[in-house]
This record gives structure tokens, C-alpha cells and sequence, in this order.
């Protein structure tokens, strides 16, 4: 689309949190020497949100009950880290969080020509797919894009 | 697109479609289509309605509920008490997918936020329609979206994508003909101009003002004389003319406040000292979380205006000999206010504390004779405090004055879980 800003530059009242490393090692002046070793050697704190939640407004974190996807990690307990902006865009054999008779259900989605199914990952219990006539009656509500398990 | 907005000033105005409902409804499937009702603390009065509700039941803006609960339930009406931490986490993420679409903004009110368009040239239908999209798709609430050439017009034209279906969603003052927004501004009671309340609209009304168009053409003059500048500026706003200036840049908080209507009425001393000494240590807790320091505490209780008893209110604020932000030296300050303005035999309503002129770490100062330091000691044991309680629950370590048991606290009958901010309350997936 046709967006174009004028040259005008306004700093951003709600820049984001931009961390960098400060440099400590000691600057002398005057005399050259060989710069310290330790200059290259600089820190930097892991923030997991920097990984793993790249569209904060539209994560949303989901723990799951039930055992239908157990087959490709994620079991009753399994923390769920959605996102709700893909909901639009989910793709065949995404792992989706749906809305099922007012529930939420994660599932695989399953697309292909007019064949729309949510599919389960539990071969031992096999459960059924579901079945949609049209692609307007399935409601997805976000796409998972990570799995916590905590290990016991 | 056109050049004609080139570099006039514009705006938006983004406001989400009955937000407490909305915010609700995102993570409950089930209630969608139903009729859905807020209440306020304590469960007193509707203070939010989605627009099922507003349709189908007798409501008003703080209707006291037992009036008409009886019929709401009868129509299958879903009610909420007030989530204040679900809004909120739900708001920052609404002004965040905004903060997107314009280098300025400004966070009016927790459902509206103002977006500077000065400079972004470009279809503002179509841009609107894809801010309305993006926030739906990334937090679930639905918006409105107007424009304007100025904070009121953009204002009204939320209220026209609000309420007129042909807008769907998204109404753009700054390309209509004079005539056409003469004639927008024509159906318009005043009433529905930023700024105009109740008071004002029978006022002008008096006066043969009734719609918008007649307030757009008054004499700024006559209207200053006998209304006073405020409404002078509106009117200028309607005509195009920039007077409000978008207050982006955030006051730093100058007061930090603490209160709460009690669930069941507080009567003894001892019930508002508890009260206080909670309310001094969310306050002080605030402000070590922002690193400001307090110069001084006010304190206030009263009874309820509409109770038979005398009304009865109070309040007192005394400076600190140096600012400070330690719970201890608040809730001190506090409690010494509070047993000055006490009186017995009084059913209090409501309590509360606010810490008056807060600076910056930075802009601490030691008084003359050293006789108190800045409190850098008792910051050591503040920020233990804190950190124990944002690693256990709040309150897991906290000052004994503060009390075990608080019976006053807020009635929140019909809270939803806090989906968004407790790991023990999100929305399960099966």
C-alpha cells in the first residue's frame, strides 16, 4: 500500500527495550597499547521472550488437559505458547488451537483441495478425525509455535 | 494517495467496541452471541454492557444490579465482575499492535488510544481498515477507528464507525466534502462532541444548540463569554483547527494512589489501619517499581454519601522529612494521619492512600542538616520484600500491621480468571 512517511522523523514514545552490552574494560589515554583480550569477549543476558515470544501482543500462553496429541509432545501439562495473529494464515499440518463446541482444542490442521480435518497424535487411542464441510466452520484461534514440558 | 492531506495535521482515534465484554468474550467461546454485563467493584452496579445486553435489557451507565438481575438472568445474560488485570494486560496489547501504525500515539483511556496521522499519507479507509484487522487478528477485540483533522473531530468520527453500520468500522472525516460532514455533523445531538456532558448539553440546548453543525458554527466569541475557553476550543476542533495537542509524552505519574470500596463496611480502628497499611505497602510497592520516592501521604476514608448515617468523609496529608518509598516509613506516616482523622461509629465505605509529589531516584535530595538520609537502607529490605512476593504470591512476607484476615476486601463475585496474568488461571486447551 501507498504509506509514506515525510521526512520527519518523531522518536517513538514506546521505543523497545533495546539491551547492550557495556563495554568495561579500561580506555587510557594517551598511551598505546595492545587492547585487552577481555574487549572482544563480551556478555550477553539470553532473554527467552526474545526467542520464543515474537509478537508479545499476540502470545498467549495455554496449558493442555487432554492427551489426543501426546504422539508429538505435548501432554496434559504441556504449556502452550500461541500464537493468536497466525489464527488467519494457520497452514496444512500446523498445530492449531481451535474452538470446538465452545472448547479449545489443540489439533493438526489438515488441508487439502476442499478436505478440511483436524487431526489428533495419539495412535493408541486413534481418535477420529474432524471433519469440516467447509473451511468458514472451522474457528482457529491461534497457531502453536512452542511446547514447554517440564520434565518430572 | 491524495495530496491534499499532504501535511495538514490529522489523527485517529482507535477505541475497542465494549471492551470489558470483548476482552471476556476472547476467551470465551461460549458467551459469544449472549448478552454480557460488567459490574463494578463490589459488585454494586453495571458499569459495562456488550451491545446484546444494551439492547435487550433496561440498562443505563451504572444501574445498581439487584434492579435488574432478576431479568437479566431470565435472558440468559452472562455476568462479570470487574477483571481490572485481564483489561489492562489486554489494553497494553491493543496500544502495542497500534504503536505499529503511527510514530505518535497517545494512550487516552484503557479502550482508546490516539494515533497521530500528520505525514502518513495514505488511504485513511483503507489504513483504518487494517489497524481494525491487525488488532483483531492479534488480541481478539474488535475496534472502531476514526479520523480527523483534529482530536475532537476524530473523536466524532469514532462515534459515526461506532454507531453506522455503512462505516463498517472505519469512518475518514479528513476526505468527505465540507457539505457531506456538515450533514454527518447535522444528525449529531451535541451530546456526542468530545466533551460535552450532560450539564453542557442542556445548557446549549437553552441556547437553540442541538445538533453538531449549530455548535460547529457558533459564535467562538459569545460561546467563550458564556462558556469559557474550553468550549471556545472545541469549537474551533470541529472546524479543524488544532487546539489539543496530542500528550504523548507521559507526565511522569505524579501521584501514586491505593484504594478500595470495602466488601463489608469497616468500623473499627483496627479494620482501617489494616485497610491503610495495605494500601500504604501497594503504593510504596508501586513506587519502587517505577524508582520513585514519595514526598508526602494522603490519607482519606469515608462513608457511603447515600448511606441514612451523617455522611461522613476525611482526609489528611502530611510531607515526609525526605522522600522516601519504603513501605515502613509510609504506612508510618499513614497510620499517624489515619488516627487524626478517625471517628468512631462510622460504617467507612471506602479508604484509601495516595503518595503526593513523586520524583525520580535521581532527583533525590538530603536535607540541609543531614538529620534523614534518603532511605537507601531500607531500599535493601523493600526490594527483598518485593522480590519475595513477586516469587511467591503477593503478600507472602509482609508488615504485621498490614493484618491477617481482610474482611473488607473487594466482592468480586463473578470474576473471570485472570487468563492473561496468573500461571494457575489460563485458558486450558483440551
Amino acid at each position: 500500500m501507498a504509506t509514506s512517511f515525510l521526512q520527519l522523523y518523531i522518536p517513538s514514545q514506546n521505543p523497545r527495550l533495546l539491551l547492550r552490552p557495556v563495554y568495561s574494560g579500561k580506555v587510557s589515554a594517551g598511551q598505546s597499547r595492545f587492547p585487552s583480550a577481555a574487549q572482544d569477549y563480551v556478555m550477553k543476558e539470553l532473554d527467552l521472550n526474545e526467542r520464543y515470544v515474537t509478537d508479545p501482543p499476540a502470545t498467549f500462553m495455554m496449558p493442555v488437559t487432554g492427551d489426543s496429541m501426546i504422539d508429538i509432545g505435548i501432554y496434559p501439562g504441556s504449556m502452550l505458547i500461541v500464537n493468536k495473529a497466525m489464527a488467519s494464515k494457520a497452514k496444512s499440518s500446523d498445530i492449531i488451537v481451535a474452538i470446538i463446541e465452545d472448547e479449545f482444542v489443540v489439533k493438526r490442521l489438515y488441508k487439502r483441495g476442499n478436505t478440511i480435518r483436524l487431526l489428533s497424535e495419539n495412535k493408541a487411542k486413534a481418535y477420529a478425525a474432524i471433519e469440516f464441510s467447509e473451511w468458514q466452520e472451522l474457528e482457529i484461534w491461534g497457531v502453536v509455535q512452542h511446547v514447554i514440558n517440564t520434565l518430572p | 494517495m491524495s495530496s491534499t492531506h499532504s501535511l495538514r495535521r490529522s489523527f485517529a482515534l482507535a477505541d475497542v467496541n465494549s471492551m470489558y465484554a470483548s476482552c471476556e468474550e476472547v476467551f470465551r467461546p461460549d458467551i459469544r452471541g449472549k448478552p454480557v454485563v460488567v459490574l463494578s467493584n463490589n459488585d454494586g452496579c453495571v458499569i459495562a454492557q456488550n451491545k446484546l445486553a444494551k439492547e435487550t435489557l433496561d440498562i443505563y451507565m451504572a444501574r445498581p444490579w439487584f434492579e435488574i438481575e432478576e431479568q437479566a438472568r431470565k435472558l440468559g445474560t452472562i455476568v462479570f465482575s470487574s477483571n481490572y488485570e485481564l483489561y489492562a494486560n489486554m489494553s497494553n496489547r491493543f496500544a502495542t499492535v497500534l504503536s505499529r501504525f503511527s510514530p505518535r500515539m497517545e494512550k487516552y483511556s484503557i479502550d482508546e488510544t490516539f494515533l497521530e496521522m500528520t505525514g502518513i499519507n495514505t488511504d485513511y479507509s483503507q489504513y483504518g481498515q487494517e489497524i481494525k484487522d491487525t488488532v483483531r487478528q492479534s488480541t481478539g477485540l474488535p475496534i472502531c477507528v476514526g479520523f480527523g483533522f483534529s482530536k475532537t473531530l476524530a473523536k466524532l468520527a469514532n462515534h459515526c464507525a461506532k454507531k453506522q453500520d455503512k462505516w463498517n468500522g472505519v469512518c475518514d472525516l479528513t476526505t468527505i466534502s465540507e457539505q457531506e460532514l456538515d450533514s454527518i455533523m447535522q444528525q449529531l445531538p451535541v451530546s456526542k462532541v468530545w466533551g460535552v456532558g450532560r450539564k453542557l448539553e442542556a445548557r446549549l440546548n437553552q441556547l437553540g444548540v442541538h445538533d453538531v453543525l449549530r455548535l460547529k458554527r457558533a459564535d467562538c466569541k459569545r460561546i467563550r463569554n458564556e462558556f469559557g475557553v474550553v468550549l471556545e476550543r472545541t469549537i474551533k476542533e470541529l472546524n479543524g483547527e488544532v487546539w489539543l495537542e496530542m500528550e504523548d509524552v507521559l507526565p511522569e505519574a505524579k501521584q501514586v494512589m491505593s484504594s478500595r470500596s470495602f466488601g463489608t463496611r469497616a468500623s473499627t480502628l483496627q479494620d482501617l489501619e489494616e485497610a491503610i497499611a495495605y494500601h500504604a505497602a501497594m503504593a510504596g510497592e508501586r513506587m519502587r517499581e517505577k524508582g520513585l520516592f514519595a514526598n508526602g501521604v494522603y490519607v482519606f476514608i469515608m462513608n457511603s454519601p447515600h448511606d441514612k448515617a451523617e455522611y461522613y468523609s476525611n482526609s489528611h496529608s502530611i510531607g515526609l522529612p525526605s522522600p522516601t518509598n519504603s513501605t515502613i516509613k509510609i504506612t508510618k506516616a499513614a497510620q499517624w494521619i489515619l488516627k487524626r482523622i478517625y471517628k468512631p461509629g462510622v460504617y467507612y465505605q471506602k479508604a484509601g492512600v495516595m503518595l503526593l509529589d513523586t520524583i525520580p531516584a535521581g532527583g533525590l535530595q538530603t536535607d540541609l542538616f543531614g538529620y534523614s538520609k534518603p532511605d537507601t537502607k531500607a531500599e535493601a529490605l523493600m526490594s527483598a520484600i518485593d522480590r519475595i512476593n513477586k516469587k511467591y504470591a503477593r503478600g507472602a512476607i509482609k508488615l504485621a500491621s498490614e493484618g491477617v484476615e481482610k474482611p473488607w476486601r473487594m466482592r468480586r463475585s463473578f470474576k473471570s480468571p485472570n487468563y492473561t496474568g496468573d500461571w494457575d488461571e489460563l485458558p486450558r486447551v483440551l
